[in-house]
């Protein structure tokens, strides 16, 4: 693990660091809602989901401070968004290609 | 490695480090490793919902772009919006922890009860004019929506359920944070149990991000019926 002093261990971020995430998080969604309105045809979701994983960066680095934990904490985290990136992979290359050659049943 | 820094760690320890853990620092990345470990599996447990989410939006997508049409976007922005506050609130009150402010830990607490609660009021009513306009999975469910629109409203209870369901789990452990805080539990040197829950609250926030645009705003755009 890191440097093992007993306290002071952690950095503290400023209510105003805070503040701000808070503010560019309100501008996303009310950003969202507004391009939503739109219609980009197929970039739709692309742009919705853009956003969605902007904010999620966000509350994930600042808010439940990922940036200060330790490789190990960062790396565990990154799976879970990694191993659910598989799932999706994986899984649509079965039922996006199921029709591409005639399969039974399909 | 029988002497820490602070000594003889076995014996001088800090009354609120556990005796297998090497230092405070130590045993807080523990609590912090070991919270995001369980938010992993959670990441799993929905990616396997949004999953089913993906193939069917793949094979019905004119019923995803009108269904998601008859969701209310303004209340789903309006419970965005709520989470967000409660996500500052939260995370004020782990600062608060840090800077030793007992008042601050409890005045955010309570906010971020308080703003999870409103969360779940409105989901209330939301849910209820669903029952009202027949967009409940079943027998009595619109027949001038098209085919796989079930599918989509199938989706939106489960997901939206499950999240409201975590929801609930956080406004109790924030209860439980409250109770600890107003006894003063956590202090700049060890607040640990108030991390690892704003870890979970945020967490919840984050799905409710990924939810609004999936399910509220697909068909926002949409005109033509």
């Amino acid at each position: 693990m890191s440097s093992p002093d007993s306290s002071s261990h952690h950095h503290i971020a400023s209510v105003g660091t805070y503040v701000a995430v808070w503010a560019a998080l309100v501008f996303f969604t009310l950003l969202t809602v507004f391009v939503a309105s739109k219609d980009f045809g197929e970039l739709n979701t692309a742009v919705a989901l853009a956003i969605a994983i902007t904010k999620a960066s966000m509350v994930v680095l600042i808010f439940m401070g990922l940036r200060h934990n330790t490789p190990l904490t960062k790396m565990v985290a990154v799976s879970g968004f990694l191993w659910v990136l598989i799932l999706f992979g994986i899984g649509m290359s079965d039922y996006l290609t199921r029709a591409w050659m005639g399969v039974p049943g399909r | 490695m029988a002497h820490g820094p602070q000594g003889d760690a076995a014996h001088t320890h800090h009354p609120h480090q556990q005796h297998h853990f090497f230092s405070m620092a130590q045993q807080y990345e523990a609590s912090v490793l070991g919270m995001w470990v369980f938010l992993v599996t959670e990441v799993m447990f929905f990616g396997g919902m949004f999953m089913a989410y993906l193939v069917y939006r793949t094979a019905y997508p004119q019923a995803w772009v009108e269904s998601s049409h008859e969701l209310n976007v303004y209340l789903g922005a309006a419970n965005t919006l709520v989470l967000i506050c409660s996500s500052l609130t939260m995370v004020l009150a782990v600062r608060s922890a840090q800077v030793g402010s007992k008042v601050g830990q409890i005045v955010n607490l309570i906010l971020t009860i308080l703003l999870g609660s409103t969360f779940l009021v409105i989901k209330y009513f939301e849910y209820a004019a669903k029952f009202e306009h027949h967009l409940v999975p079943g027998p009595s469910f619109r027949t001038d929506l098209p085919f796989g629109s079930q599918l989509f409203f199938s989706l939106y209870f489960c997901l939206t359920g499950v999240h409201a369901l975590h929801m609930v789990v956080g406004i109790g452990l924030m209860l439980v944070m409250l109770v600890l805080a107003i006894r003063g539990r956590f202090t700049p040197d060890y607040y640990n149990q108030i991390e690892i829950s704003g870890l979970y609250w945020h967490f919840v926030d984050i799905v409710w991000i990924f939810l609004f645009p999936l399910l509220y705003l697909v068909g926002f755009h949409y005109t033509g019926a």
